[in-house]
């Protein structure tokens, strides 16, 4: 049983369809980055998966169960556009939160582990709204790695990462992979994505275009992807 | 085969409407105490019974909308809570012409006539919900928990608006046992004109629902 | 490495009280709608003095209509905060996607919001003993349970259109239009408890009726507000 499996997800907004009939699965230390331009529905798949909307026909089962189930919702971890963190507590308060909320037995030792190992302990009684924007970043990726999630879906990440940032969202990622953990990840950026991808899935106008492992011209030219079996 | 009902249905009503008007205003005699004014209630009633008929349907409509997520349901459940409203309006309207000709007021706090005010105050504000929210999966969805409470609460404001006015005025006249037939028999008229309503909002809805589609298909490429 | 706590130990009750302490913590460290919210009750009050000019015997006898109108506008302000709040960087979508109940969300959040309310409340009915001049003590606890048995129907009622009207952008039109008409019977029941204990009567046979309904009401509404906020919340 692979701890990602979508089939037949349709998603309809009114009567349009914005997802056609998406079916895929993603095996433990895969990496599948899912890649289409703005519209294709990349976003709405990643917030199926991740429990966040659900599907107008079909189902995802994450781990063996309903992606709604709240024991599955242990399992996943996500990380979107905002950093979904609280301006107002301070960088410890927002572990120790996420911490209490995903029943971790020892939250404040994971809190405090976390922000470790993402170089933030010195900073952790300080505000997030008076962190550069890096700083927030990494709290981000601390947030979503924090319960050490199976599953860890990811939209576009490395837009507006700073250097350092990025570094460290790879080597969790490559990490996570060595452990078994199964990652998707949508974004433009091909480059980065695409170096730690072990599979890819095009997305064209909500539908599946291709889905199917990583090869090495995929890697050396970023267009042969969108080429081959998108649109020009 | 759509239209030829509706115009059967408006045929009727007006045929019963006409009759009515008919023994209302010529055969029915005078009341001892209020007058001749005392004829709008034939109006007045059955509004009030053809609006409460429209709301609970609607929330019916709203609770096999949450359970099956079709959005037919929700077409139903808005267009009959727009006809329960606009009956309602109807009884406010026939209630306070009623009361000025009686009490010489406009408006006395009468316990069915506060409730149908907040009644229909909390449905305009579900059309106005609906009228905020763009995505219809979403639309049909919030209208539906609003409908929901909305009904819950209808019971419970008469109930206390009542206790309010039991301190105040006395209890309101009970509607006296001979004027029943005349009511039933005004009321299939109105029933088959919010029928005739319905559909047509339904339809409304339907094609609103197809304009939608495509416009959002043609934005996407 | 941190092991994760058996999942079916993890309380209902713990997560809406987490939930709950986040939200006064973020509060009381801005204030930002509690001071928004007391000082838009204080001028409503002295509006209401200016406007309607009230002798001592009429204040007494209008006080529960007065007090909850106060409680009842500012309160908005806070409730419109309730959910919209976790809008910026994206945090409802961390929280919905997390392992914790829409009921617990929605039963910590409401949690909150009784708190923040009854402190503005606190700080109102002195005020308004003070300028009105008007003793409110004579029946404390059972005016105290009237305001917290009233503005928990408040609470949970604005709680759930506040996470019901979370996206829209008519966000703070929206709101009040729906909760108020909603609220009719729980405001009524309130207002009909308060005058007689502000008046010094206590809270005696005549005046149960009123205190079953607003039970009834919060009763009603929770149980629904438990049952739908779910549904609400996710897409």
């Amino acid at each position: 049983m692979n701890p990602v499996q979508v089939a037949g997800v349709w998603k309809y907004y009114g009567d349009y369809p914005a997802l056609r009939d998406i079916s895929f699965e993603v095996q433990p230390g895969a990496c599948m980055a899912l890649l289409g331009r703005n519209g294709a529905g990349k976003t709405t798949l990643l917030r199926i998966v991740a429990g966040l909307a659900r599907p107008t026909r079909g189902g995802v089962s994450v781990c063996g169960a309903e992606c709604r189930n709240r024991a599955t919702r242990h399992s996943i971890g996500i990380l979107g556009h905002g950093i979904s963190l609280y301006d107002e507590l301070s960088a410890f308060e927002n572990l120790h939160l996420f911490a209490r909320v995903y029943g971790l037995a020892e939250p404040r030792r994971a809190a405090m582990e976390w922000l470790e190992r993402t170089g933030l302990d010195r900073v952790r009684d300080g505000l997030v709204r008076e962190f550069s924007r890096g700083m927030r970043q990494r709290l981000a990726v601390a947030r979503a790695f924090l319960h050490e999630p199976s599953v860890l879906l990811l939209d576009e990440p490395f837009t507006a990462l700073d250097d350092r940032a990025i570094a460290l969202l790879q080597t969790l990622l490559r990490d996570a992979l060595a452990g078994g953990r199964s990652i998707v990840v949508s974004t433009h950026q091909l480059r980065e994505a695409l170096e730690l991808a072990t599979h890819v899935a095009l997305l064209v106008r909500g539908r599946l275009a291709h889905t199917g492992e990583r090869t090495a011209e995929m890697l050396e030219d970023a267009g042969w992807l969108y080429r081959h079996y998108g649109e020009a | 085969m759509r239209p030829k009902i509706m115009l059967a249905m408006t045929g009727i009503a007006a045929l019963l409407l006409a009759r009515n008007l008919y023994v209302i205003l010529q055969v029915l005699p005078d009341e001892e105490h209020q007058n001749a004014a005392y004829r709008i209630m034939f109006f007045h009633v059955p509004d009030a019974w053809t609006a409460f008929l429209c709301f609970l349907a609607g929330m019916i409509a709203s609770v096999l909308y949450l359970a099956k997520n079709d959005l037919r349901y929700d077409g139903f459940a808005a267009s009959i809570t727009e006809v329960g409203l606009a009956f309602g309006a109807a009884n406010l309207v026939t209630g306070m012409i009623w009361g000025r000709v009686i009490w010489g007021v406009w408006w006395a706090w009468d316990v069915r006539l506060t409730t149908m005010l907040v009644g229909c105050l909390i449905y305009a504000g579900y059309l106005m919900l609906r009228r905020a929210v763009e995505e219809p999966g979403e639309r049909a969805k919030m209208s539906a928990v609003v409908s929901i409470f909305a009904f819950a609460d209808v019971p419970i404001i008469f109930f206390s608006i009542r206790w309010w006015q039991h301190q105040q005025h006395p209890e309101p006249a009970k509607l006296p046992p001979e004027w029943w037939a005349a009511l039933f028999m005004n009321w299939i008229p109105l029933l088959l004109l919010a029928g005739v309503l319905l559909m047509l909002r339904m339809e409304q809805e339907r094609i609103q629902r197809q304009v939608d589609g495509l416009r959002r298909t043609i934005h996407a490429f | 490495m941190a092991v994760p706590a058996l999942r079916g130990s993890v309380s209902f009750l713990r997560q809406s009280f987490t939930i709950a302490s986040k939200d006064l913590r973020a509060e009381l460290r801005t204030k930002e709608a509690l001071n928004a919210s007391v000082a838009f009750a204080l001028v409503i009050l002295l509006l209401f003095s200016f406007a309607f000019e009230p002798t001592e015997v009429e204040t007494r006898q209008i006080s529960g209509g007065l007090l909850w109108l106060v409680f009842a506008f500012a309160g908005a302000l806070i409730l419109n905060r309730s959910f919209a709040r976790e809008l910026a960087n994206d945090c409802l979508d961390a929280l919905v996607a997390a392992p914790i109940s829409g009921a617990a969300l929605f039963l910590g959040k409401a949690v909150a919001n009784l708190a923040l309310l009854v402190a503005v409340e606190l700080v109102c009915l002195p005020v308004f003993g003070v300028f009105y001049n008007v003793p409110w003590t004579l029946q404390f606890w059972p005016l105290m349970l009237v305001v917290l048995l009233g503005t928990w129907g408040l609470t949970v009622v604005g709680t759930m259109f506040s996470a019901l009207t979370v996206n829209l952008r008519l966000r703070e039109l929206m709101l009040p239009m729906l909760v108020y008409p909603i609220m009719v019977p729980g405001l009524l029941a309130a207002v009909q408890l308060t005058t007689p204990l502000v008046m010094g009567q206590p809270l005696a046979a005549d005046l149960m009726p009123w205190l079953r309904l607003l039970v009834a009401f919060d009763v009603i509404f929770t149980a629904l507000a438990l049952a739908l906020v779910e549904t609400v919340l996710v897409r």
